[in-house]
């Protein structure tokens, strides 16, 4: 199978010296969807800001069987698209259809073209006719679909998603998921939200104090329960509902 | 939550909404421009330029009471300002007060200038109202990139609009973090508990600005900026600019030839 994005031996600290990545290797195949779980703190983000080479530090990363340099660093951007957590942080422009047509126009696409691009990466995530409106305006579940519009737009091949369901109500989460669900590219989720794991990647890596700690099925990783308690993902033993009441 | 206190009612439809914000800018600047050039004794010129401004107004259907109350926010400014002129200036004596041990004296040249500060203030900003709520803050800013203001200035702004509503919110929240949880207490230690709060939002606004940066590198920004503009001067436009340049020459000719002096 043909590799999306592969790493080996990366370690990554923090400036002011804690560690968040020690030593992760990882092999993700084209049309792969992937879940990244792990608790607060586990390097989820930090894992996900070296994948377009936000982030730089040593060992290495392939990005559809290209290194990560600096020289090509503009085309890896424009084959890894990542959506950040906060939609306050990706929708920066004072219109939705600037903010969608922000990434197109860096491409260096022609006018109509970019046109054609917003259109439709909106029709994708269901936003027709929001060109003009304000992304301050939106509602939460809005901001992320337009947040993900804005990367739909330069087609990516691999597609990272920080926390897509963090904040939305269970109508919005699962209409989201829907939505991901539909889109013909790699997926990378970085997430806590089992329920959400568990209806769209059949792939899941556990991420825990910088290090890969399990790499698996989806099926086979949810049904092992302790290790979900372990890594902070499932409720732990001692706290039981039953305890509390009495 | 919602705000939209530099745009209200800018998505409106009428005859000044469809101009082009250049052509509006343009206006604006040309009205500005002649109104301060008026010597503050041509009643009948300032009587003009309201007309003028008034029919702008009503034209631009955007309620007449709206502009009218977001105007009066000026006044208190520029009366500090200009309020102790007619007692100060040099001249021929308007009238005098014996306020206690003192001598007030009121100067007709004083209350000329006062009269000239506060008309043009006024006017001026009832312009900047038209023009602020007849065009959306966005176009604006794209009529301002076409005319040749900085792409980095452009930028800074078009980032000021949009995160200024997402900070407000920020503070909003923090006030009433702080409100639920504020049993009184000194009040050295609730400035400072204040000055925390500022020092917090500005921690919070430079990450954010860090986020957003890896947002727009994400999407290949390499610090060069680049837009699209669909920016279209129609024959509307036209119209506009030239029954505005004609209204303005004739106001400026009854000038000139000294009218209503």
């Amino acid at each position: 199978m043909k590799k999306a994005i592969e790493i080996e031996s990366l370690s990554y600290s923090y400036p002011d010296g804690q560690q968040a990545l020690k030593d992760v290797n990882l092999s993700i195949g084209v049309g792969e969807s992937v879940a990244l779980i792990g608790p607060n703190g586990a390097g989820k983000s930090t894992l996900m800001l070296h994948l377009n080479g936000i982030l730089r530090s040593d060992g290495m990363i392939r990005v559809l069987g290209e290194p990560l340099e600096d020289k090509n660093l503009k085309r890896v951007r424009s084959k890894v698209g990542l959506v950040f957590q906060d939609p306050e942080d990706q929708l920066f422009s004072p219109t939705v259809f600037d903010d969608v047509a922000f990434g197109p126009i860096n491409m260096g696409y022609s006018e109509d073209e970019v046109r054609r691009r917003v259109r439709e990466a909106l029709e994708g995530v269901g936003l027709e006719g929001y060109e003009g409106r304000s992304p301050h305006h939106l509602s939460v579940g809005e901001k992320k679909r337009v947040a993900i519009a804005t990367i739909l737009s330069i087609s990516p091949e691999i597609l990272v998603i920080d926390e897509p369901t963090s904040n939305l109500d269970p109508r919005a989460k699962w209409e989201l998921i829907e939505l991901l669900r539909g889109l013909p590219v790699t997926k990378i989720v970085a997430s806590h939200d089992l329920e959400m794991v568990k209806a769209l990647c059949e792939r899941t890596i556990l991420l825990d104090k910088g290090k890969v700690i399990a790499d698996d099925s989806t099926h086979r990783i949810m049904s092992n329960t302790p290790l979900l308690v372990r890594h902070g993902l499932a409720r732990p033993d001692e706290v039981s509902s039953l305890k509390l009441e009495a | 939550m919602k705000h939209s206190f530099l745009d209200h009612y800018s998505d409106l439809d009428s005859l000044i909404h469809k101009l082009d914000p250049r052509t509006k800018f343009i206006a604006t600047f040309a009205f500005v421009l002649a109104m301060v050039l008026t010597p503050p004794t041509r009643w009948y010129a300032f009587a003009l330029y309201f007309a003028l401004i008034a029919c702008v107004i009503l034209l631009s259907k955007v309620p007449p009471l709206y502009v009218l109350k977001r105007s009066l926010v000026i006044i208190p400014f520029v009366l500090l300002i200009a309020i102790f002129i007619p007692f100060f200036k040099e001249g021929e004596t308007a009238g005098s007060y014996n306020v206690w041990m003192w001598e007030l004296k009121v100067t007709y040249s004083g209350l000329i200038v006062l009269w000239n500060v506060i008309i043009k203030a006024w006017l001026s900003v009832l312009s900047m109202i038209m023009l602020s709520s007849t065009t959306k803050f966005s176009d604006l800013l794209k009529g301002l990139g076409r005319l040749g203001l900085p792409t980095v200035m452009v930028m800074i702004l078009s980032f000021m609009y949009r995160y200024i509503f997402v900070l407000v919110d920020e503070v909003i929240r923090m006030r009433r973090a702080w409100d639920s949880r504020n049993f009184g207490g000194k009040r050295m230690w609730q400035l400072k508990t204040i000055g925390n709060m500022v020092g917090t939002l500005f921690l919070r606004s430079y990450e954010k600005g860090e986020r957003v940066y890896g947002a727009m590198v994400a999407r290949g920004f390499d610090g060069q900026t680049r837009t699209l503009t669909d920016l279209r001067f129609q024959a509307v436009d036209l119209y506009y600019a030239l029954g505005f340049a004609v209204v303005l020459a004739l106001i400026g000719t009854t000038i000139l030839l000294g009218w209503g002096s």
